[in-house]
């Protein structure tokens, strides 16, 4: 059972500005099931990404041993035929080809570029016996649940011949059944002799499966930890994910916390898409002047959703509930109305929806509240070029003009056009959608110091970040949610990363 | 860590800013190359006064349409029916002028507003439903040129009434007659004064914009550029202005049309409707989330590319006298072409008015020249073709070597 089927020794990669892996060394034995765990952004899908190809060799370092030999993987078709098969979080199934089509897509059974359909369909039924699908191979994958699709991918792994399957966070999406069903499944491969590393959230799941399991924190390994020689408890996991110090990241501030500006009452969503679904369950919050709200969860916990619902009801459908500023109930119906109300929000992903990148910081800066530098539809360029460069040095935003394109700048300074766009529309309430994330430490503390600064000028601020630490750092109260509820309501004192991912794991197996 | 944060634009060098605005430049540069190019081939016809009130007039409503066209290529859409719209425009109107005998000053607005009907009932489908606008025009590329046989009955019909053939055919009247110095040689005294006191603006324009600039730490271009820019517009201005003077004048269209593209570019550059329009074409996302209302700003574009193509319609209806079923059939294309060939990106959010109307007199020139060279149209087709694909190469090339 000792045989060494993987072994990466010092990987270290980094992204412009941000070390996304630091010297990260991973061991995973022949015929086992691996955990790896850690928190958002802690390094875990880089790393297998680094282990596929996706990432090739060249833009990492470090070194990487299967088989016992050295490897360096420039595609993921040089780490496939070596059986390395990744299932990524987003599946990569294409939703109107069929069951059969999507596992032999650029694997085709064929001569001479001519299909061989029975052979493909014999073959295709075999695999989906092996993973226990019970699918015609000619469905298409868009009339087969999510659950299903899982299954599908793993069967198109299977056809690949894999020896080492990796999942990133396979069962996010799945009911409970599919989980149980997807993990079972994993627990025959691995009395095959086949390795898998699963990347999940979801503690007892790993509990239940893992023969070892690696805990990544902030790009770096922090332990590997054998559950076969000791029982591993989820506080035991927990404090391995979160357990660092608070060092002085944070700007320090003194609250001063006025009247109730933002409350958000009795808010129900269904999913934008699959439009039976209800996305958002009961969720009430309150954001008062001075404050600095976080909002905690994990991915798909449903915090972006809040957000955006609320904020012109830009996600979601069938949206009841109300919403009230300063206590009275205002109309958010749309973004224009939302912004009239006095709410800002800055998005999640500031490339694709928070800027127009091909244009400059000046235009950018004014988009939101353009009326405020015309008269009568006419732009006032004095007026523009004054307020851009007031937002410019306040917010110290790094360019060699106002006329610089966004697309050039770097994250922490479009996080600040960003910014200034909201700001320039005077709102009462900002939501940051997490405003740090891809931006580099520096950078990060001149944005806590304006979310600080704007506190301090009596606006409230709602801040959804997937990094604890930031809430910790920030916040004066912090609201946990998961699968569309708030699930804890934490003061500053109580709150913790053990208490928020305590919050998390019970609900989660609530449900 | 140093922050520069000061307002002061370092000044770029002239290598950069040549660099940077290469495609500008480039522009006006391949116009007049071009023009001198067919004024040699042609033996100095090109330049002749008569053929310069052609080319106006030949190319004025491909210029009117690319008004429109850009903004729409700009919001990230395409419109194909233009052409359709023409000939339906042309159509209603012999119906009405000819067969019910309305009179032009009736006419006319009706035209404009069925047009803006047009451009709406397209629009809906593309901002509210949110069907792909290439083929919603295509549909109503169809749409259109079949209820334009249905209405003409397959025939055409003509002619049209003096009063409206003047949107076409007419001229500013000489009222400045007693200036004239040479009347032997000139003809028409307007037309020089009015191009000698444009030009006087737009120098005196330009230079007091660069004193404002100056004082609000605005970037400008480097004064080299600025000026060799304006002496060659000016030259070809006041050459053009005094061609047209010993002719008849300055046609109604090239009045109608510098109206126009002077409002289309102030709406573009200064307006808060312009400035939505490219932040919408560059990422529809954030500006809807930056509140703007992306919809009915989609739909307005629309609604003004119909009427501007139902202008567009009443000029050339008016110029060939009759409305036929197979008016303006390819004019789409034409006008498309123009907005690429003048820089306009066809993901959107990129574009400009002036190139856009360089871009359509190139494509004017290319085609008065070879037809006055005796080259056929399979040639010219073929010739545009490659002219089109070259500008867009440019670009191509441009962006990916930056």
């Amino acid at each position: 059972m000792d045989n060494i089927i993987l072994e990466m020794r010092g990987i270290t990669k980094t992204f412009p500005g941000v070390k996304a892996l630091d010297n990260v060394s991973f061991k995973v034995r022949e015929g086992e099931i691996h955990a790896l765990v850690g928190e958002n952004g802690a390094g875990k899908s880089t790393l297998m990404k680094v282990l596929s190809g996706v990432y090739p060799a060249g833009t990492y370092d470090g070194e990487i041993y299967y088989d016992g030999e050295p490897r360096r993987f420039s595609t993921i078709s040089d780490s496939e035929h070596l059986g390395i098969i990744i299932i990524h979080q987003e599946l990569a199934l294409v939703p109107l080809l069929s069951i059969a089509e999507n596992i032999f897509l650029g694997n085709e059974i064929a001569t001479n570029g001519v299909i061989h359909w029975p052979q493909t369909f014999a073959r295709t039924q075999e695999l989906l016996k092996k993973v226990g699908l019970s699918e015609p191979p000619a469905t298409l994958i868009t009339d087969i649940g999510v659950g299903k699709q899982q299954l599908v991918e793993i069967a198109k792994a299977l056809s690949k011949k894999v020896r080492l399957l990796i999942l990133d966070e396979p069962t996010a999406s799945l009911n409970e059944n599919d989980s149980d069903a997807l993990l079972k499944l994993l627990m025959e491969f691995r009395t095959q002799g086949m390795t898998s590393i699963i990347i999940s959230h979801k503690l007892n799941e790993i509990r239940k499966v893992a023969d070892q399991i690696t805990i990544l924190r902030d790009g770096g390994t922090v332990e590997t930890l054998d559950c076969q020689t000791e029982d591993i408890g989820e506080d035991r996991i927990i404090k391995g994910m979160v357990g660092r110090a608070m060092e002085d990241r944070y700007p320090p501030r003194e609250p001063k916390i006025g009247e109730t500006l933002l409350e958000v009452k009795n808010w129900n969503v269904f999913h934008q898409h699959h439009r039976d679904r209800q996305f958002l369950h009961d969720v009430n919050f309150t954001v008062r002047a001075g404050e600095v709200v976080g909002i905690a969860g994990l991915m798909g916990a449903g915090r972006t959703e809040t957000a955006m619902s609320i904020f012109g009801k830009s996600w979601g459908h069938k949206i009841t509930g109300d919403v009230l500023m300063r206590g009275k109930p205002v109309d958010v119906s749309t973004i224009p109305r939302a912004i009239d109300a006095g709410l800002a929000y800055v998005t999640e992903d500031r490339k694709q929806l928070g800027l127009v990148l091909i244009n400059n910081i000046k235009e950018n800066t004014t988009l939101s509240n353009l009326k405020a530098v015309a008269s009568n539809g006419v732009i006032d360029d004095r007026k523009e070029v004054k307020v851009a460069s007031d937002y410019r040095s306040k917010l110290r935003i790094r360019s060699h003009s106002i006329y610089q394109e966004t697309v050039n700048l770097s994250g922490g300074n479009q996080q600040k056009v960003v910014l200034s766009k909201w700001l320039f529309t005077n709102p009462e309430v900002l939501i940051l959608d997490e405003p740090t994330r891809g931006i580099d430490i520096g950078a990060k503390y001149e944005i806590y110091t304006i979310i600080n600064q704007l506190a301090a000028e009596g606006k409230g601020i709602l801040m959804i970040s997937s990094e604890m630490p930031e809430l910790l750092g920030t916040c004066d109260r912090i609201y946990v949610m998961n699968e569309g509820r708030i699930v804890a309501e934490l003061s500053k004192a109580e709150a913790s990363q053990e208490s928020i991912m305590r919050a998390i794991m019970r609900s989660g197996e609530k449900h | 860590m140093v922050a520069d944060t000061s307002n002061q634009a370092n000044k770029p060098s002239i290598g950069d800013y040549l660099k940077n605005n290469i495609r500008e430049y480039g522009l006006l540069v391949a116009l007049v190359v071009i023009m001198l190019f067919f004024q040699f081939v042609t033996n100095g016809v090109l330049f002749r006064p008569v053929n310069i009130t052609n080319l106006v007039l030949q190319n004025s409503f491909i210029v009117i349409m690319a008004l429109g066209m850009l903004l729409i290529i700009v919001a990230g859409h395409i419109d194909l029916s233009v052409g359709s719209i023409v000939a339906f425009i042309g159509a209603i109107s012999a119906i009405m002028l000819v067969k019910w005998g309305l009179p032009a000053i009736v006419v006319i607005p009706a035209c404009l507003i069925v047009g803006g009907i047009m451009g709406a009932a397209q629009g809906y489908w593309v901002a509210y439903q949110k069907i792909p606008s290439f083929i919603v025009t295509l549909a109503g590329m169809l749409v259109f040129r079949g209820l334009t046989y249905v209405v003409l009955g397959g025939r055409p019909i003509g002619p049209f009434p003096k009063e409206f053939q003047l949107l076409s055919t007419g001229f500013v009247p000489d009222f400045l007659y007693f200036l004239n110095p040479k009347p032997d040689l000139i003809q028409n005294m307007v037309a020089l004064v009015a191009v000698l006191a444009l030009v006087g603006y737009a120098i005196y324009a330009g230079v007091r914009n660069r004193r404002v600039n100056e004082q609000h730490g605005s970037e400008n271009e480097p004064f080299v550029f600025f000026a060799i820019q304006m002496a060659v517009i000016a030259v070809v201005a006041l050459f053009i202005g005094y061609q047209l003077s010993t002719y008849r004048g300055l046609p109604n269209v090239l009045i109608a049309m510098g109206v126009l593209i002077a409002l289309y570019t102030f709406v573009t550059t200064r307006s808060t409707v312009g400035r939505r329009i490219y932040a919408m074409g560059g990422n529809v996302k954030a500006a809807k989330l930056s509140g703007i209302n992306t919809e009915r700003l989609t739909f307005y574009t629309f609604i003004n590319m119909g009427v501007l193509a139902a202008l567009a319609g009443m000029i050339i209806t008016a110029r060939l006298n009759s409305a036929t079923p197979k008016a303006g059939v390819g004019f789409e294309l034409d006008v498309i072409a123009a907005c690429f060939i003048g820089g306009a990106s066809a993901s959107g959010g990129v574009g400009k008015i002036t190139g856009a109307v360089i871009g359509a007199f190139i494509m004017g020139v290319m085609n008065n020249g070879m037809s006055i060279m005796g080259i056929g149209i399979d040639y010219q087709q073929l010739i545009k073709g490659l002219v089109l694909l070259a500008a867009v190469f440019f670009d191509v090339y441009n962006k990916n070597k930056g």
